[in-house]
């Protein structure tokens, strides 16, 4: 007997064809998986009642796959084998890791991302990071009682296309439809009910297990834009809990402890910490495997002093991020707390201090962005009513085509609310032309040469025609998650070329602003350069156009008088096209006319003898 | 006839609703729909309409329109775990047949 949930009135999904979703949160050191029940969003619990699953993957010789904490349990014993953070690889190549001497695995560089050796062969962090999907679909399946329909997954902000796309890859090999992918912050907004709230800036302090993210959030017409983001990949949890240990074992004046020992230590150090948020003082005892003992009290102000330097870190990337997006703290309308430290109360004190207001903290932690990517699953899965929210996020710079004269054609204007498809049609330049190539480009300027090159791709095989006859049509399309892609087709015969552009991210906020900013000062001289280069092009179409004439009539239809007077025109305006600067648009025009002129006899007597060319050998009447 | 909530289902469905922030109560129905004929519909009630039949049970109103009210007369709902799946479950005693999978039902 299946199991029911409410649902929203006039919503209940008909027998079997329950749409459940989740939101799965993809960390560093743990990840969940969360879905909202009966109208209440609540993280999913494993057989044993945990909601963590450490983002551990253990790979074993014969090809069998251990993850989370059984995974974990084997990190001592078997390190090469057992993968944990393997998000910080995700989409990265080798070149891109920069701190390699850190990781304790035997790298491979493949092509597109880095590999870890295992002995169960080389592993992508593609793989891995689906290792740990799968674990929690099949966690969140048996807790639903079904299928899933789909996932939203978080990603950090400040993940570009190629980790975005790693991470929807990972997703798909777990076998998780992925609604879409969500910015952490931006879940943990979401989880505030922050999207109904009042619009402003919002700021996100994440600390977690083993990296610290800040990010500056701007809500505005349900909204969430990340203005800034800032961090530190190596200060978390795991600093404060090693931060404990050194004190001990300086106040005990111990010798170094071997690599099981100090495992010990530190696990007791991490209890410590936990119980300080709630106790003033924790108790730290460890039996050492040679037999003596630590045995020590640690109280809440040591703990504070000797870990101050710690929270005083993180401080500094909130600083700066604000300044990135040149707000002053009492821009700052909330402050929300993420991750199982901020529960140390040192670290709510700091940020409290810092932003002037009591951050908010009522939702756990841990759980805070995989909650808000339930919730927004369940919208993104019909769920929910059409008048409920739907986040909607915006194309950052305008997306556009070149073309002739090194002019950009903007298709999908900046601003525009993604997601969204855009086509428009474009034609050859020469007769018989067979093939064109795209230039794809973001950004706000006229010129290609001053706005971003994404991708080219060509489009071969349209059939030889005339110049202006072929209609290709263009079309881009911005999905759910700011990915690219572009197609091309030949409207006559169907043929079609596409690519895939995966930088459609990959700027900072900063630079964007920068790019808009050249936009709006230089607007006047894009306009002057852009009418020139219009008028180039349309003058070597006239001087194509007429030479191609001339070559196929000129015999039959000039006389050698009038002839001579074209090839002046065609002589002069090349002339213009050759030699003429920044400002020969006049003259560039003046001389476009008079070849224009020159050719209106011609073309009428061309025009005449191509119609009586079509009526000789027909009768009148044939021609009703 | 009444309808019936288990303590259980009362308490979870009260919480619900609190933290739903609005809601009268909860609507069972009964569509014409499913692979054996009839199906279970759940859901939050944001108004009753003038026809709804009402029943209190340990504190929660529950709402039904006459129509299903037929199917479900001498209901009980209660709210079950099993293994990690946990959720409401109709112990209907007009059902003759159901679905394997107990979504829809026959009378």
């Amino acid at each position: 007997m299946a199991l029911l949930q409410i649902s929203e009135p006039g919503l209940s999904a008909a027998p079997h064809q329950h749409r459940l979703a989740v939101g799965i949160d993809l960390g560093t050191t743990n990840s969940l998986v969360a879905s909202v029940i009966s109208g209440t969003a609540s993280v999913l619990r494993d057989e044993a009642g945990r909601s963590l699953l450490p983002s551990v993957v253990h790979y074993l010789a014969d090809g069998q796959v251990e993850t989370g904490h059984i995974a974990l349990a084997q990190q001592t014993g078997d390190a090469l084998n057992t993968i944990a953070s393997a998000k910080r690889l995700m989409g990265r190549g080798l070149s891109d890791v920069v701190d390699q001497h850190q990781i304790p695995y035997r790298l491979i560089d493949s092509p597109g991302m880095v590999s870890i050796a295992t002995t169960a062969g080389p592993k992508s962090p593609v793989e891995i990071g689906a290792e740990i999907l799968k674990t929690l679909r099949l966690r969140a399946e048996a807790a639903l009682g079904g299928e899933l329909t789909g996932a939203v997954i978080t990603v950090p902000a400040y993940f570009d296309d190629a980790q975005r796309q790693a991470t929807k890859d990972a997703a798909r090999l777990a076998g998780l439809t992925v609604l879409r992918l969500l910015n952490e912050p931006t879940a943990a907004a979401i989880a505030y009910g922050l999207d109904n709230a009042a619009e402003g800036i919002y700021a996100v302090y994440d600390l977690g297990g083993g990296t610290f993210d800040i990010s500056i959030l701007k809500l505005s017409r349900g909204i969430f834009e990340v203005l800034s983001t800032n961090g530190d990949s190596a200060l978390g949890g795991d600093d404060f809990d090693r931060a404990i240990a050194g004190w001990v074992m300086a106040q005990l004046a111990l010798p170094p402890l071997d690599a099981h020992d100090m495992q010990h230590l530190l696990t007791q150090a991490r209890a410590a910490k936990e119980a300080l948020s709630v106790e003033p003082v924790a108790r730290i005892q460890v039996g050492l495997s040679h037999g003596g003992t630590i045995d020590t009290l640690l109280n809440r102000d040591t703990f504070e002093t000797i870990t101050a330097e710690l929270v005083a870190r993180t401080l500094k990337p909130t600083r700066k991020a604000l300044r990135d997006a040149k707000l002053n703290i009492d821009a700052v309308k909330g402050v929300v707390l993420v991750g199982g430290s901020t529960r140390m109360l040192h670290v709510r004190r700091a940020v409290a201090d810092f932003f002037r207001q009591t951050p908010l903290s009522d939702v756990d932690p841990d759980q805070v962005v995989a909650l808000g990517a339930a919730m927004q699953a369940n919208v993104l899965a019909g769920n929910r009513g059409n008048d409920d929210w739907l986040l909607l996020d915006i194309n950052p710079l305008s997306l556009g085509i070149e073309t002739m004269g090194g002019l950009v054609e903007k298709i999908i204007p900046r601003n525009a609310t993604i997601p969204i498809a855009q086509a428009q049609e474009f034609t050859t330049f020469k007769d018989g032309q067979t093939a064109m190539s795209f230039h794809v480009l973001q950004g706000e300027r006229e010129l290609v040469s001053d706005c971003r090159s994404l991708a080219r791709f060509e489009l071969r095989g349209i059939p030889a025609m005339v110049a202006g006859a072929a209609r290709i049509r263009v079309t881009l399309q911005v999905d759910a998650d700011g990915l690219l892609s572009v197609s091309a087709r030949e409207q006559s015969t169907g043929i079609e070329t596409s690519v895939i552009v995966k930088p459609s991210y990959g700027l900072s906020d900063t630079h964007v602003a920068q790019m808009l900013q050249d936009a709006y000062g230089k607007a006047d001289s894009d306009m002057q350069v852009r009418m020139l280069r219009e008028a180039q092009v349309d003058a070597r179409r006239l001087l194509d156009a007429t030479d191609a004439a001339i070559h196929q009539d000129g015999d039959a239809l000039l006389t050698p008088v009038e002839r001579q007077l074209l090839s002046h025109a065609m002589y002069a305006l090349a002339e213009v096209l050759e030699t003429g600067g920044a400002d020969s648009l006049k003259a560039l025009k003046q001389a476009s006319e008079t070849l224009n002129q020159a050719t209106q006899n011609f073309a009428a007597r061309r025009m005449d003898a191509s119609i009586q060319q079509a009526l000789t050998g027909h009768k009148l009447t044939e021609l009703g | 006839m009444s309808v019936t909530l288990t303590e259980r289902a009362a308490q979870r469905i009260s919480s619900f609703i609190e933290k739903r922030g609005k809601g009268v109560g909860l609507r069972l129905a009964v569509k014409t729909s499913g692979c054996s004929g009839l199906a279970y519909a759940i859901e939050f009630a944001d108004e009753s309409a003038p026809d709804d039949l009402l029943f209190e049970s340990h504190g929660v109103t529950v709402l039904i329109d006459p129509k299903s009210h037929v199917f479900l007369a001498g209901t009980e709902l209660d709210f079950v775990r099993e293994g990690l799946n946990e959720g409401f479950k109709f112990n209907n005693p007009n059902v003759k047949d159901q679905c394997g999978c107990g979504e829809s039902f026959k009378v």
